[in-house]
């Protein structure tokens, strides 16, 4: 059913060359790469009454170091870019919600301003973001109580709203943000009483282990899980157990902590309910859009950036992304880009020790354009060689001092190379990039 | 007295065994570079932090506005500073490198706001 048709009163209609959903870091920087390259009329559509997303609740610093070589707070990175699109002719629709989309690149959205809108684009680029998992997502028994927070949502109402969610918190996860409010909530005269991780090595970045921790004295046990949540209306205490190598409980090991408040820490979710809308298809083990070297998805036209694509570690590669995405819709809008159906294609896949690569899918060019595959390991090594291989062929190799599930890191590609070793895109095999045996 | 230090120079994380008295850095073993030893050693005799955190603000549109230090802090006077940035009650608008407190408990650092924040009429 069209949506519009059970709207009344007038419908506006807005027609744009470029749509960017989601003005957080990706959105912003493919918005600003898109204008500087002259794509006219361009449209970030922002639920938030600001642009910025996440990063404006993430005052902590260490933003920046790739992009600016300087470390900013996060409202501070979010500035650099919201500031100079306020010199732009770039339209930007705050407090509006996308509420549903279809493949031809026609948008519904709503806001206070002017109500309901069809919003039809040449070009979309899918900048989203992602969402935490929640205590439904782990299926944690016990109580349904106040004072269980997503530690973002904690953040949020620290950082932004002024607000403390408790005095005496437990944080389940060791993701950065759990550690990085596991500091802020302890400068705020909350008691951190731990941080519990199921695995057997922290989840967070060394630094923030370091820094957020061990500065402190805030305790980190590894292989150990939250079993159970005790209260009544709010959080009284968790149970706390060991777990064993297969991450089952052990019996025995339970321990009873009281505290009033717990942050969940555990894993982000890309965005993507209108993606899936749009019938754009997706790749599982990212939870975001299946995409080839120029962040196409395997719709014509809309291409996705930044963490609706696939969580990053860092904001500045979620940046380039954004940025890059921008130069392929540039190419796109002019129809540069080559008409890819006719191309061949072939499959990247992880090989050995890897979990995910990114993009899942080459277009066979001949030329020397550089393609960088990136890749998450399925658990840590240390001084290994990370290959590219094609017909049993290596192509590429990349020695890799510190490879870890929570590091993302690269191989760079030569278009070239894939186009003579699939005899000149006749003979299409997979590309496999792995970890060397 | 003997000290174990994750070097977070790089993502290696080196794991650098320091022995060291009043007098200053006896031995020191497990670095893999010069980086590691200078982290190490600033880590032992002066270790420093920035401070990131938030102030009342009157007529914005949040009740807080992130604040840091413009410089590392020595990591001791952490809560001295928090104490102060505390108390502290601005008024929009604010702009993002504004001084809010300055050469905060002495350390030669002051506090600045790191967002831009508008007045905002009351209803």
């Amino acid at each position: 059913m069209p949506i519009h048709a059970c709207w009344g009163g007038t419908r506006v209609v807005k027609e744009f060359n470029l749509v960017i959903i989601g003005g957080g870091p990706a959105g912003m920087a493919a918005a600003l790469e898109a204008y500087a390259l002259g794509i006219k009329d361009i449209a970030i559509l922002e639920r938030d009454d600001s642009l910025g997303g996440i990063l404006k609740q993430c005052i902590h610093n260490g933003f920046g170091l790739h992009v600016f070589k300087e470390e900013l707070t996060g409202p501070e990175y979010a500035l650099r870019f919201s500031e100079k699109i306020k010199d732009t002719d770039i339209t930007v629709l705050l407090n509006t919600m996308v509420i549903n989309a279809e493949k031809n690149k026609t948008l519904y959205a709503v806001n206070p301003d002017f109500g309901f809108m069809t919003i039809k684009a040449k070009a979309v680029i899918l900048a989203m973001g992602c969402r935490e998992r929640s205590r439904g997502a782990l299926r944690i028994p016990g109580a349904n109580v106040a004072g269980i927070f997503t530690a973002g949502t904690a953040q949020r109402f620290v950082n932004m709203e002024g607000i403390l969610p408790g005095t005496k918190a437990v944080i389940l996860g060791s993701g950065d943000i759990g550690l990085i409010m596991a500091r802020r909530m302890t400068l705020e005269g909350i008691k951190v009483l731990g941080v519990y991780e199921i695995m057997d090595y922290p989840g967070g970045l060394t630094r923030n282990i370091v820094q957020c921790l061990d500065d402190f004295n805030i305790p980190l046990h590894l292989s150990t899980t939250i079993v159970k949540i005790h209260g009544i209306g709010r959080v009284t205490g968790v149970t706390t157990a060991k777990v064993d190598k297969n991450m089952i409980p052990i019996k025995g090991t339970e321990e009873y902590v009281e505290c009033d408040t717990l942050l969940l820490s555990v894993g982000l979710i890309p965005e993507n309910e209108l993606t899936e809308q749009m019938g754009v298809g997706m790749y599982q083990v990212t939870g975001g859009a299946y995409v080839d070297q120029d962040l196409e998805t395997d719709t014509e036209g809309i291409f996705a950036c930044g963490n609706v694509l696939h969580v990053h570690d860092l904001v500045d590669y979620v940046t380039m992304e954004g940025q890059k995405a921008a130069r392929s819709a540039k190419a796109y809008i002019d129809e540069s880009m080559e008409q890819k159906k006719t191309k061949p294609e072939i499959k990247v896949v992880p090989g050995n020790g890897l979990r995910y690569v990114l993009p899942q899918h080459i277009y066979l060019k001949d030329n020397d354009e550089k393609i960088r595959v990136f890749f998450r390991s399925k658990a840590r090594y240390k001084d290994v060689l990370v290959r590219a291989l094609i017909n049993n062929e290596v192509i590429a190799k990349k020695k890799v001092i510190r490879l870890i599930p929570s590091e993302m890191e690269s191989v760079e590609i030569k278009a070239s190379d894939l186009y003579i070793k699939t005899d000149n895109g006749i003979n299409l095999k997979d590309l496999v990039i792995e970890v060397e045996q | 007295m003997k000290k174990d230090i994750i070097c977070i120079v790089c993502p290696k994380g080196c794991m650098i065994h320091v022995d060291y008295d009043e007098n200053g850095i006896n031995s020191m073993e497990g670095y893999s570079c010069k980086r590691g030893i200078d982290y190490a050693t600033a880590e032992i005799l002066s270790p420093t932090r920035m401070i990131t955190s938030s102030v009342k603000i009157d007529n914005a549109k949040y009740t807080v506005c992130p604040v840091k230090t413009s410089c590392p802090v020595n990591k001791d006077k952490i809560q001295d500073v928090m104490k102060n940035i505390c108390c502290v009650q601005v008024q929009a608008p604010v702009k993002q490198g504004d001084v809010i407190i300055k050469d905060v408990c002495g350390t030669g650092a002051d506090i600045i706001a790191t967002q831009t924040l508008e007045e905002e009429k009351q209803l």
